[in-house]
């Protein structure tokens, strides 16, 4: 009976940790559909006026361009480096390879803001900030990390031997990469581009450092915001959060897929 | 003669200061069915791995039909393996598994599918050509794995322990499959094992490996009958080793016999050339140990306390303690069990024949 209602008890409990997760971006979500202009119960009528206004600001726009294309290249750049990097852990064993991970993990360990100034001091001294450029180098050093831990733990799941099977069969280096190492981490490779993409997408204090003219939008709601309280950004708050989590859950599809595709219990004929 | 297909000519193998593989000397016949044998870590699967290509030699050459393979690389050698953990590729199909080894060798699509679906033919896999590799069976994924290497049609096959995962009554079926195919083929086998019944069920020849270095080389039957040396002894089947020195050179009426004294006390064992005073050490195999309740009329009996027994199928591997604390095996048929009291602890007698004992040359080495 006890295990029972333990049960029960913790299901309530699980229900609570997110309800208190998610309450905030839930109020969001609700008030971005709210007639009324200040957030308040009772709620006024169902309305999608708030959307039209901010997808009929030019400025909104272009925030969204500016987002897009910074994760779509964020995205390619550091999975390619990601993989690269947990390549080169699972091919090769060297000398300083601890401190090689370690320095390879350590971007999100570092406060966002002083690496927010560090990289405008550093990207204005070889005249890039406040480009679109800026923003892709620096959400891709915050990005690779994510990109090289999905990508590293597949490799792990990896038989060592499958590489030199290749190789035993005809395949030269790069033709194992191609026809074994590439497919292998397929799945990871599009978990990465989506955890990057996601990562560069919701990421606000270094790009508010560095954008510049060309905000995300990210800083662009911080702009609005400043200026009034403005349900519009309920509406922006709600696109942004269903792209991010539609990206994150693409990734976990795939860490799912992957699991699945692991070789089953021996079986005998 | 011609050149052998595989010679390994003063080949050594470092890694840093550890050395797997001491200064190797081996040849091997085409056609041959040849076991590298030995317990882990004794440099068996380095050797294989040198002969693949996928480990350099640190000294001495390697070379397969003459030629000197130290600077060919892996993917330029024809020296297909099927690995321990068979090492398919997961997000292949059975059929493109197989056709591998064709597309990295640039034959074109229809070509490779005949040959692929050939292969599997031929090691009854048809109708798996769709599957995927995780919806097999051990057995089938075995399979699986020899048409992979055998569809480039090589000189010789490797294989690192191929049945390692098997259950035992598929492993049986599978050495089955693996004789007839080398029969059939008229390839070279190159296959290493740890385990002895494989190896000597197989194999024309079996090198056994102790330590990066060979023990002996021989036909199965030789190395079971006949061990080079203690190691062997040791490793190969069931044997009793006795040590002690010689303190009768040969004398006993027949002449036939020499006797020796150890910790077990005296021995009679077959006459050698050795003097009086010298150490020695002979292996008795386990299936040539008598166990009796009583005390025998044999030479060679020594009264013991049983430890326990193991089951190895039809027959019963006793474990017996000597007076001297040292153990003896004994390898009994089921009938030959029912005269014996068997409660652990009860006093027993083992005895032997001398002419079952082998000597083993240098001495207690």
């Amino acid at each position: 009976m006890s295990g029972r209602g333990g049960a029960i008890l913790s299901r309530v409990y699980l229900g609570a940790v997110f309800l208190f997760v998610f309450a905030p971006i839930m109020a969001s979500f609700v008030f971005s559909f709210n007639s009324d202009r200040f957030p308040s119960i009772p709620l006024g009528s169902f309305t999608l006026h708030w959307y039209q206004k901010a997808f009929s600001d030019p400025d909104v726009w272009d925030a969204f361009r500016t987002s897009l294309k910074v994760a779509g290249s964020v995205a390619l750049l550091s999975t390619a480096i990601g993989f690269c990097t947990a390549y080169t852990d699972f091919r090769f064993g060297f000398r300083f390879k601890p401190a090689y991970l370690a320095l390879a993990l350590l971007p999100p360990t570092i406060p966002l803001v002083i690496m927010g100034l560090a990289m405008l001091a550093w990207l204005s001294n070889v005249g890039l900030s406040g480009t679109v450029t800026a923003v892709i180098i620096s959400h891709t050093v915050l990005a690779t990390p994510f990109a090289m831990a999905v990508i590293r733990l597949r490799l792990s799941q990896m038989d060592p031997a499958l590489e030199a099977a290749a190789w035993n069969l005809g395949a030269s280096e790069w033709g194992a990469m191609r026809h074994v190492i590439l497919p292998f981490c397929g799945p990871a490779i599009i978990s990465a581009l989506c955890l990057t993409a996601a990562v560069s997408f919701d990421e606000f204090a270094v790009a508010w450092f560095v954008s510049g003219l060309n905000k995300t939008v990210p800083v662009m709601i911080l702009e609005i915001l400043q200026g009034n309280v403005d349900p519009q950004i309920n509406a922006i708050g709600t696109v942004v959060f269903l792209t991010s989590m539609t990206l994150v859950v693409l990734a976990q599809v795939m860490v799912m897929t992957r699991s699945r595709e692991n070789p089953a219990k021996e079986k005998t004929e | 003669m011609s050149e052998p297909l595989v010679v390994f000519d003063g080949v050594v193998k470092r890694y840093g200061s550890i050395t797997a593989v001491k200064r190797m000397d081996l040849t091997i016949d085409k056609g041959e069915f040849v076991a590298l044998m030995g317990p882990s870590g004794c440099g068996k699967t380095t050797t294989l791995r040198m002969l693949a290509g996928l480990e350099a030699t640190s000294e001495g050459e390697v070379r397969i039909a003459g030629r000197r393979m130290n600077d060919v690389a892996a993917h330029e050698r024809d020296t297909p393996m099927v690995w321990q953990s068979l090492a398919l590729f997961p997000f292949l199909n059975v059929r493109e598994n197989v056709e591998f080894g064709l597309r990295m060798r640039g034959v074109e699509a229809a070509e490779r599918r005949r040959r692929a679906v050939e292969w599997l033919e031929r090691l009854g896999m048809e109708g798996f050509e769709d599957r995927r590799v995780d919806q097999l069976s051990g057995g089938q994924r075995q399979r699986v794995a020899l048409a992979r290497s055998l569809v480039t049609e090589p000189e010789m096959l490797l294989l690192d322990e191929p049945l390692a995962a098997l259950d035992a009554h598929l492993v049986i079926r599978m050495q089955g499959v693996l004789t007839r195919l080398q029969r059939e083929l008229g390839i070279t086998f190159v296959y290493v094992t740890h385990s002895q019944s494989e190896a000597f069920a197989m194999a024309d020849r079996v090198v056994i490996m102790g330590d990066g270095e060979i023990a002996q080389i021989g036909p199965p039957r030789e190395v079971y009958r006949a061990p080079a040396n203690r190691f062997v002894a040791e490793f190969v089947g069931r044997n009793n080793i006795f040590e002690g020195e010689i303190t009768d050179p040969g004398t006993d009426p027949a002449g036939e016999f020499a006797t020796m004294a150890g910790p077990v006390g005296r021995l009679a064992i077959p006459a050698s050339a050795a003097a009086a005073g010298a150490a020695v050490s002979i292996a008795v195999a386990a299936d040539r140990v008598r166990v009796t309740q009583t005390e025998p009329e044999a030479v060679n009996r020594i009264a013991c306390r049983l430890i326990s027994e193991e089951f190895v199928g039809a027959s019963v591997i006793l474990y017996l303690e000597a007076p001297d604390g040292s153990e003896i095996k004994a390898q009994l048929g089921e009938a030959e069990l029912e005269t014996l009291d068997l409660t652990p602890g009860a006093s027993l007698w083992v005895s032997w024949q001398p002419g079952a004992a082998h000597l083993l040359p240098g001495g207690t080495g």
